[in-house]
């Protein structure tokens, strides 16, 4: 008998130990993920992100906190990149379209940061932007050119970057709001930019 | 007295196989890919700890199998755990964590392998059937989903390792499935002999089993 009431005991100890730790491992069954777990933490807690310095398409350089006090829609990219980044570069443009002209770079800002500093010189990024519609103000395209920096960068907005065996990178693409305080406080999934513009015009 | 050379010699060989696996050379090529980290390491280390819990006294097994409250917890514990290890985030958690790749390779010796050889030799056809069905299962669903999954599931893997990882799991489910299948017709009357046969020779049985899995 008391075999029986061991087992029964234990069963029910590992069954609640169990959904315990993939309660615990998968935000309350809701993150599967790192990806998932990366949106859904930065949502309940904004990140702090490192003031990089960054050089754009014309070869100017500025610090990511210069747009501290506007709302910031960052990307990342790497101009040879022929599948991802293109549906990033057409969200992009249609987030652009889709928030009040006069906020445009008053009180926000799209920037799309390439991490190939090797490649993306300033003239890449520049023919980059053309594609898109970027005009290189609002909308600026720019690469990080000390490694150490993009790394803390990529670390902090927790994107992963990959070589691929064709020379390109893979990498989990996003559209990412920085807020006014200089945290990053959503991600949102690239096929969607008209609900990443409707957020956008809420927070105008 | 021979039996006891081999053990010997078959725990130094676990043992060695277990270091050799936490060495950062090995774990950076078997976790280079998908497959390779899941399909072959998270495996083996739950296999090590199979074969490290056969090595032990039977006297030892039988105690610790009663403390763990006899079969079901053992299974349910083993299958909790090896479900862990294939969340799509467990795996890129264990690449960006030195703390979580600790955990994996103590948790899969301990949490799935140990239970799961404690368990096994009472186990029955049912329960042995059951285990490896579950299993089947799991790994072919899983397999389905990397393969159909419209999106990347581990940041740190590319699209088309996903895939082929996917591609292996549903083979080796479906192989696996076939070969299990196979046993049980081919085995029927010959396989229960041998197998009251191993029940009489213990030790050995043990080792069959540890070979098996």
């Amino acid at each position: 008998m008391s075999t029986i009431v061991r087992g029964i005991v234990s069963t029910a100890l590992v069954v609640a130990c169990g959904t315990a730790a993939f309660w615990w491992g998968t935000d309350g069954f809701s993150a599967y993920t790192a990806e998932a777990a990366r949106r859904a933490d930065i949502l309940r807690a904004p990140r702090p992100v490192p003031t990089v310095e960054l050089e754009d398409q014309d070869g100017r350089r500025f610090r990511l906190d210069d747009y501290r006090g506007r709302l910031l829609a960052v990307e990342f990219i790497y101009t040879r990149c022929m599948t991802v980044c293109r549906s990033l570069g057409v969200a992009f443009r249609q987030i652009r379209d889709a928030v009040p002209p006069e906020s445009l770079g008053r009180d926000f800002a799209l920037l799309s940061i390439s991490f190939d500093p090797e490649r993306d010189d300033p003239a890449s990024l520049k023919a980059y932007g053309r594609n898109f519609g970027a005009d290189g103000e609002h909308w600026r395209l720019a690469r990080v050119r000390d490694a150490a920096e993009l790394t803390a960068l990529l670390d902090a907005f927790g994107v992963v970057v990959i070589p691929d065996r064709f020379g390109g990178f893979e990498h989990n693409a996003a559209i990412h709001l920085v807020g006014r305080d200089g945290r990053l406080v959503e991600i949102s999934d690239l096929d969607q930019p008209l609900a990443f513009a409707g957020k956008v015009r809420e927070k105008l | 007295m021979r039996t006891g050379g081999r053990r010997r010699h078959l725990a130094c060989a676990a043992g060695a196989l277990y270091l050799l696996l936490a060495t950062p050379p090995a774990r950076a090529w078997l976790e280079a890919t998908m497959s390779g980290h899941m399909l072959v390491q998270i495996p083996v280390l739950a296999a090590l700890g199979f074969v490290a819990c056969r090595l032990l006294p039977e006297r030892t097994q039988d105690t610790l199998l009663e403390w763990a409250g006899g079969v079901v917890p053992c299974v349910l514990l083993a299958t909790f755990a090896s479900s862990y290890w294939m969340l799509p985030r467990a795996l890129d958690d264990a690449l960006a964590s030195a703390a979580v790749e600790a955990a994996k390779f103590v948790s899969l010796p301990v949490l799935v392998g140990l239970p799961l050889a404690l368990a096994w030799h009472r186990l029955g056809t049912i329960g042995r059937g059951f285990v490896w069905t579950n299993f089947f299962s799991m790994l072919a669903v899983l397999g389905w989903l990397y393969i159909a999954a419209p999106v990347r599931v581990c940041n740190s893997y590319l699209v088309d390792q996903q895939e082929s990882a996917g591609w292996l799991m549903v083979q080796l489910a479906v192989l696996m499935f076939l070969g299990w299948l196979g046993s049980l017709f081919v085995g029927g009357k010959g396989g229960a002999a041998a197998s009251a046969q191993m029940s009489q020779q213990g030790g050995s049985a043990a080792d069959t089993d540890a070979a098996r899995e």
